[in-house]
């Protein structure tokens, strides 16, 4: 019985472990500013939230997604709305591309989201530009955009062998 | 032809109406909301600032706790570099102290008489109150440099405020809420600050770059910065006193390296400037 009970809650703990990420990610901010880099920053949350949407949705609810992206813009100081409005384009992305794929290939995603940052980037940079007078560095965007997408792939062999072990472990309970 | 748009329709309106598997919300519906946050946000609705402060509050709050780790690990790579550089820290206090005490004498001196001359020109002005105030949040994104402290509405914290480090400018306050604040730091994109270049006070404008450093803007073309130059505020506009240090020029370029470590701060000092009466 406490075996069984175990089991649950671990499996449990397997199926919230990207959204507490998420979570952590947002209102943490995994920048590594403290090592000075001044050509280097990523967005983590971009990279789960397109890879847990594409490979099992049934783990990142669009609902708390959408919280995610106030708390962001909370915390960046960016308009209320804007990072929900990115996580969500990402979301519907990565929801296109499993309505479409046959054959799942991880090169055939790592594209397919370069091309979905460089939409929803587009998107959030021209908004904040246009509509709310934000001024930004372009190049900044730039790298930001490219360092998530080189890091997609690592984090996606991550979080595939997350997948795996966590199945094995709760299918042994 | 037909039959692939078709399919391009069927899975965009599966991908953005439909509600998927286990979940409660469409996408169409939560990014509508979205859209409608941020029209209203714009226009300042009131129960979107409502939901904002709210957020901030708790936001501000939570991060503070979930950065513990992150400033465990930030603090022990600090404390390992600066181990390291230790003993040149160590020479270069020793020489900066004996250039620091040659010059005090004359700089006290220096001080009296501009303290008398503001009086006689009426431009004489006092800090009035100093709130010192603990960093909560210093996430600098790739895009926005600021800093969250835990000081807001209720201990009197005002829009504009001056935020020093020590006696170095930092940057002012842009957000208000009961309990926290915004500030914006020097080095950000949307940064202007009116400052004087010593010695041969030339007035400008710094804004930051958006990295570490800062940029004099709107200067008159024949401007000749040296290397070394110093920047302090200028003190037009009255939001801040004149002569507070901000950095120097680097490289003989517009540049300005800030004095103080944004990425080092711990406690600020928000200070409110006004003129003494007599």
């Amino acid at each position: 019985m406490s075996r069984f009970g175990k089991g649950k809650i671990l499996k449990k703990f397997f199926d919230l472990f990207p959204i507490l990420l998420l979570y952590i990610s947002v209102l943490n901010e995994f920048d590594f500013n403290y090592l000075n880099l001044t050509y280097f920053s990523f967005n983590f949350p971009f990279i789960l939230i397109f890879y847990w949407s594409l490979k099992k949705p049934e783990n990142l609810g669009y609902g708390l997604i959408f919280l995610a992206g106030l708390i962001n813009d909370v915390v960046v100081g960016f308009p209320i709305g804007i990072s929900s409005f990115s996580y969500l384009f990402i979301c519907g992305f990565a929801a296109y591309l499993r309505n479409i794929t046959l054959r799942p290939s991880i090169i055939k995603d790592w594209l397919f989201f370069m091309f979905t940052v460089l939409v929803v980037s587009s998107l959030t940079y021209s908004i904040l530009i246009l509509f709310f007078s934000f001024k930004l560095n372009y190049l900044d965007s730039i790298i930001n955009i490219t360092f998530t997408f080189f890091l997609y792939i690592i984090f996606a062999n991550i979080f595939e062998i997350y997948q795996r072990l966590t199945s094995r472990t709760a299918t042994n309970d | 032809m037909e039959a692939s748009r078709d399919d391009f329709v069927i899975a965009i309106r599966s991908a953005f109406i439909q509600r998927g598997n286990k979940q409660r919300f469409s996408l169409f519906f939560l990014l509508t909301l979205s859209i409608l946050f941020l029209t209203l946000g714009k226009f300042n609705f009131r129960a979107i600032d409502i939901v904002k402060i709210s957020l901030k509050e708790l936001v501000y709050r939570s991060s503070f706790i979930v950065s513990v780790p992150e400033n465990y690990i930030k603090n022990g790579y600090q404390s390992i570099k600066e181990h390291f550089t230790f003993y040149d820290h160590y020479q270069n206090l020793i020489n900066e102290n004996k250039e620091l005490k040659s010059s005090i004498h004359i700089d006290n001196f220096i001080s009296l008489e501009n303290e008398r001359l503001k009086k006689i020109i009426d431009d004489y002005l006092v800090v009035s109150n100093e709130i010192v105030a603990k960093v909560l949040i210093d996430k600098q994104s790739p895009f926005l440099r600021s800093i969250i402290i835990n000081k807001g509405s209720k201990d009197n914290i005002k829009m504009g405020m001056a935020v020093l480090d020590d006696r170095y400018l930092v940057g002012k306050v842009v957000e208000v809420n009961f309990t926290t604040s915004r500030v914006l730091l020097l080095s950000d994109l949307n940064s202007k600050i009116p400052v004087t270049i010593e010695p041969n006070g030339y007035q400008s404008i710094l804004s930051g770059n958006g990295q570490k450093d800062g940029i004099i803007q709107y200067s008159k073309q024949k401007t000749i910065l040296n290397d070394g130059d110093i920047v302090y505020t200028s003190g037009s506009g009255g939001l801040f006193k004149s002569g507070i240090p901000i950095g120097k020029i680097k490289d003989d370029i517009a540049d300005v390296s800030f004095f103080s470590d944004f990425s080092q701060l711990r406690f600020v000092k928000i200070v409110k400037f006004e003129k003494v009466s007599d």
